[in-house]
């Protein structure tokens, strides 16, 4: 009987079998199912791509009105020649897929609050914040509106889909994308709620940080009393160069908001002390999202040719946000940084102009505190009435567990966000409902869709004119000579510091009382000065009309930089302009440097803190790759800031909204005597800026001390700029980049985010463009083209981008490789 | 050279229903088991070349694609799992996880041409 052998080892291969098909927990993450995972005819191993991939291919689709050519250059750029524009959106969405699918996955996933599904419960607290902040509600409203009224968005859209399905349809599993099979999940069909889920992330990524910095901004002035709140966090910015130039006239408003009667005490000066609970939310959106843009016109460049430059700054991704791609239809031809997720192209240029865009920073999201009747939320307090909420239901899926199922109340102001069933640390208690000019319908594809065949300036402000959330600075530069920029979005008409903190949700005079009509929008078309520019900065000085938001929304130094050196710039050519993007002067250096030494008292400092001054005070005020000074001067100026208002909020037991740098440089310069500087916990005795100065230099000096033994006192070393994979894996990320910039500087690179993509087009009549985002145009971590641009942009380096007619470039040294896509036979 | 055909015969069985069906990765476990029912050999000769097929085979795959893609995938697998970014010690793993999983199904089948003699 030799049955006992055999069961043995049945159970053994079975057992073996089932724990390399299970993802292992180990710490906090999970292994792939190790099995297939090292699998060659299943696994990673399908994604180790050949370094010498030929991708020629002919692909037959039944969607196409016609044949597509597809030549792809030595960076693996598309350029796509179709002869109609729906085939052209059709490969677009085929070509994101096959170089992208996992991100355009992953990123639909975040947005739509979906990740539990696929990584579980750990998951479920970023996903209820996506879910609750009306992510989907806002994308479903898009699509319906979109469905109804634009059937050209609707074909450009499904056509986007199909392409992006066609691929999927025809992908052998065991070639699916690398991090598909790391996470152990499979990709899904692609839906046009998908592309508006991206779009709305979008809206989340650049307006969103306002459903973070609203409660933050509440709990501060909570905490401190209005009065002081008022001086730490000012809105007055001395030194604001803002993108209109100052001393415009504006024309009277045709909105005049109305502050309500009783605003100073029911809400500025409102004082509430609530209870802290602990629930963890998402990380803000970066507060450095921003972005430059600038045109110069002919009367300054050596052509006598506009020069049009955009590099918008976002969080550095691997995949990268960004996809290069040429589309070109008998009805227009144009190149540019495309989103995978998304038809057309969104930053770039077509054979009349060049356009791009930086983040406007207005505030369209505001909190409004909910009374409900009872525990079942079904009521709510307004206008001396009880009003009835409907509610919204989303489930959210969870791995290896029960679904979790939101009952979101939905107000007249929008989601009522936090309720008794959702709270963070900064709600507090509260019951916030929640409006957002992202939650009404979008036409946002439509304007770039537009764009890209546009064709002088009267088409760029009817195609910006449908934009309504992010608020952007869309510049544009014409073959024909125009230069403008225009800030355009949906903007509430705010009377001074409405929605700046929590407003009253029972009151109908705090609601928005309109939105400033388009013509009303900061613009500026060929200016007397030769150029046009944006870094984010408040648009205008305060002779417009409206209220812009809170300072801190606005970064002050990057656009005086900008303008100084554009002011400065004569005969520029297309490498002066690449220079200027990667400049790494530090202008808030050079006026904070003077100030610091101001007050520095030097003969109080230890020989290591004299040191480290000589250090700062030898600095050039670039902020260099191998410079030591930068690294001196931050850290100094960081400890300095903390001891002139750390006191202040060190009793809070929530992080409070961290003053800005401008507040404190300005007293410096004109009031040695500011009350902030003052150390409260020190009650014999008044600090002053020398006091507290010194203190930071000592104070700064240890920690310098310790980066010297770490050998992390050179600026590059000292920032860590790292290029981090979506799932934050350092194995798939660019780590330790040799850059330099940071903020305040036009190469606004700072750890892990910084210029996203860097374009400059000569608008000669043959168009002279440069550009490249650190990424590759594939997303597969297994394929040489993963990383291929990393290092050539953080050297400051820049392509020149292939933009011709199918003849010419069929024929060019640099194209590569062809893919047909042929219309099936009927 | 029993030894040899069934090496050869599980090696080959294993690469096709991988390349030309979509049956799961182990697969193979059960042309193993097929082959050793088929071809008896003692358990420990039958767990040998189980194990070589397999393990042969899986290295023979992975460093022809992992010479072709120049080590950069390996070298990032090697990194997360974590093997020190060796993408030979992750060659390695590799094929001994074939042909543990390989040689167990063979001797599986040995045993059980055994039980039924």
């Amino acid at each position: 009987m030799r049955l006992l052998p055999f069961i043995a080892s049945a159970i053994v291969t079975v057992g073996l079998v089932a724990v390399l098909n299970t993802q292992l927990t180990v710490g906090v993450s999970k292994t792939p199912k190790l099995g297939y995972f090292l699998s060659p005819q299943h696994g990673f191993w399908k994604n180790a791509e050949k370094v010498n991939t030929n991708f020629d291919a002919s692909i037959v689709a039944n969607e196409l009105k016609g044949n597509v050519d597809v030549y792809l250059d030595d960076r693996l750029v598309p350029h796509i020649y179709a002869d109609h524009d729906e085939d052209a959106y059709f490969v677009q969405g085929y070509l994101h897929a096959k170089f992208r699918l996992w991100q355009m996955d992953f990123q639909t996933r975040v947005a739509s609050g979906r990740l539990s599904e696929i990584a579980g419960a750990d998951k479920l607290s970023i996903d209820r914040f996506f879910r609750r902040l009306g992510m989907v509600y806002g994308a479903e409203k898009t699509e319906a509106s979109i469905n109804a009224t634009n059937p050209e968005m609707k074909a450009t859209v499904d056509a986007y889909t199909a392409g992006v399905n066609a691929y999927i349809k025809q992908l052998d599993p065991a070639d699916m994308p690398f991090e598909f099979k790391l996470m152990n999940y499979a990709p899904e069909k692609w839906t046009p709620a998908k592309t508006y889920l991206f779009l709305m992330f979008m809206s989340y990524d650049l307006t969103g940080r306002s459903a973070t910095t609203d409660l933050q901004l509440t709990n501060t002035r909570d905490y401190l009393g209005y009065d002081l709140f008022d001086k730490l966090y000012t809105n007055n910015q001395d030194s604001l160069d803002p993108i209109i130039p100052k001393g415009t006239v504006y024309q009277k408003p045709s909105i005049v908001p109305v502050k309500p009667a009783k605003a100073d005490s029911a809400y500025l000066h409102q004082n509430n002390a609530v209870a802290y609970t602990n629930v963890q939310s998402p990380e803000a959106p970066d507060k450095n999202n921003g972005s430059n843009n600038w045109a110069v016109s002919g009367t300054k460049t050596k052509s006598g040719r506009p020069i049009l430059c955009s590099d918008p700054h976002l969080g550095l991704n691997m995949p990268s946000l960004w996809y290069e791609v040429q589309i070109t239809t008998p009805t227009h031809s144009t190149y540019g940084a495309s989103f995978p997720g998304s038809p057309a192209v969104i930053i770039g240029f077509n054979d009349s102009l060049a356009w791009g865009v930086t983040n406007a920073g207005r505030d369209v999201l505001d909190f409004y505190e909910i009374k409900f009747k009872d525990s079942s939320e079904n009521e709510y307090w307004y206008n001396g009435k009880w009003n009835t909420v409907t509610k919204r239901t989303e489930v959210i899926k969870v791995k290896d567990s029960a679904d979790v199922v939101e009952q979101i109340p939905m107000t007249h102001w929008g989601p009522a966000m936090y309720d008794a069933h959702y709270q963070n640390p900064q709600s507090k208690g509260r019951n916030l409902a929640i409006q957002w000019t992202a939650h009404n319908s979008s036409t946002g594809v439509e304007t770039f869709y537009r764009l890209n065949r546009a064709k002088n300036y009267d088409d760029y402000i009817k195609a910006i004119s449908l934009w309504t959330c992010p608020g952007q600075n869309f510049v544009l530069a014409t073959k024909s000579g125009d230069i403008a920029i225009k800030q355009q979005g949906s903007f509430v008409a705010r009377w001074e510091h409405q929605g700046d903190f929590i407003m009253p949700g029972d009151d109908s005079t705090y609601a928005w009382q309109g939105i400033i009509p388009n013509e009303e929008n900061p613009t500026i078309k060929n200016p007397a000065r030769g150029f046009v520019s944006s870094a984010n900065q408040k648009s205008t000085d305060a002779s417009y009309p409206y209220y812009l938001g809170t300072a801190s929304s606005f970064p002050l130094y990057r656009g005086i930089s900008v303008n100084k050196h554009l002011i400065g710039m004569s005969n520029i050519t297309a490498e002066d302009m690449q220079a200027l993007q990667t400049n790494n002067d530090n202008v808030f250096a050079a006026t904070a440097r003077p100030a610091l030494m101001k007050y520095l008292q030097v003969d109080k400092l230890s020989t290591d803190a004299k040191r480290m001054v000589t250090e700062m005070t030898n600095w050039d005020l670039n902020n260099g790759v191998h410079s030591k000074g930068i690294t001196v001067f931050k850290i100094v100026w960081d400890s300095v800031t903390h001891a002139v208002w750390g006191d202040e909020l060190a009793g809070s037991p929530i992080p409070l909204t961290k003053p800005d740098d401008f507040v404190v440089l300005d007293q410096m310069l004109k009031d040695s005597n500011w009350s902030i500087a003052d150390d409260i916990r020190t009650k014999d005795k008044v600090e002053n800026f020398k006091d507290q100065v010194t203190l930071g230099v000592e104070n700064a000096t240890k920690k310098l001390l310790e980066l010297e033994k770490e050998n992390k006192i050179e600026w590059a070393l000292f920032k860590e700029t790292r290029v981090m994979h979506l799932t934050k894996t350092p194995a798939l990320s660019r780590l330790n980049l040799p850059i330099g910039g940071g903020v305040n500087i036009i190469n606004a690179t700072t750890e892990m985010h910084g210029p996203s993509w860097r374009m400059v087009v000569h608008l000669t009549d043959e168009i002279e463009a440069y550009g490249l985002y650190p990424g590759g145009q594939s997303g597969n971590p297994g394929s040489a083209y993963y990383d291929t641009f990393v290092d050539s942009w953080a050297a400051g380096k820049y392509y020149r981008l292939l933009f011709l007619a199918k003849e010419k470039l069929m024929q060019h040294e640099r194209t590569k490789w062809h893919i047909q896509f042929k219309k099936a036979n009927a | 050279m029993k030894f040899i055909t069934t090496l050869l015969l599980a090696a080959l069985m294993a690469y096709a229903i991988g390349m030309y069906t979509s049956m799961p990765w182990w697969s193979f476990a059960i042309t193993n088991l097929i082959v050793a029912i088929a071809i008896p050999q003692k358990p420990f000769i039958s767990f040998l070349s189980g194990a070589l097929a397999v393990g042969l085979l899986w290295a023979s795959l992975t460093i022809i694609v992992d010479q072709a893609n120049h080590h950069i995938l390996a070298t990032k697998v090697a990194t997360i799992l974590p093997l020190k970014g060796s993408y030979v010690l992750l060659i390695l793993v590799t094929s001994i996880v074939g042909a543990l999983v390989g040689g167990l199904a063979s001797l599986t089948g040995s045993f059980l041409r055994l039980a039924k003699a």
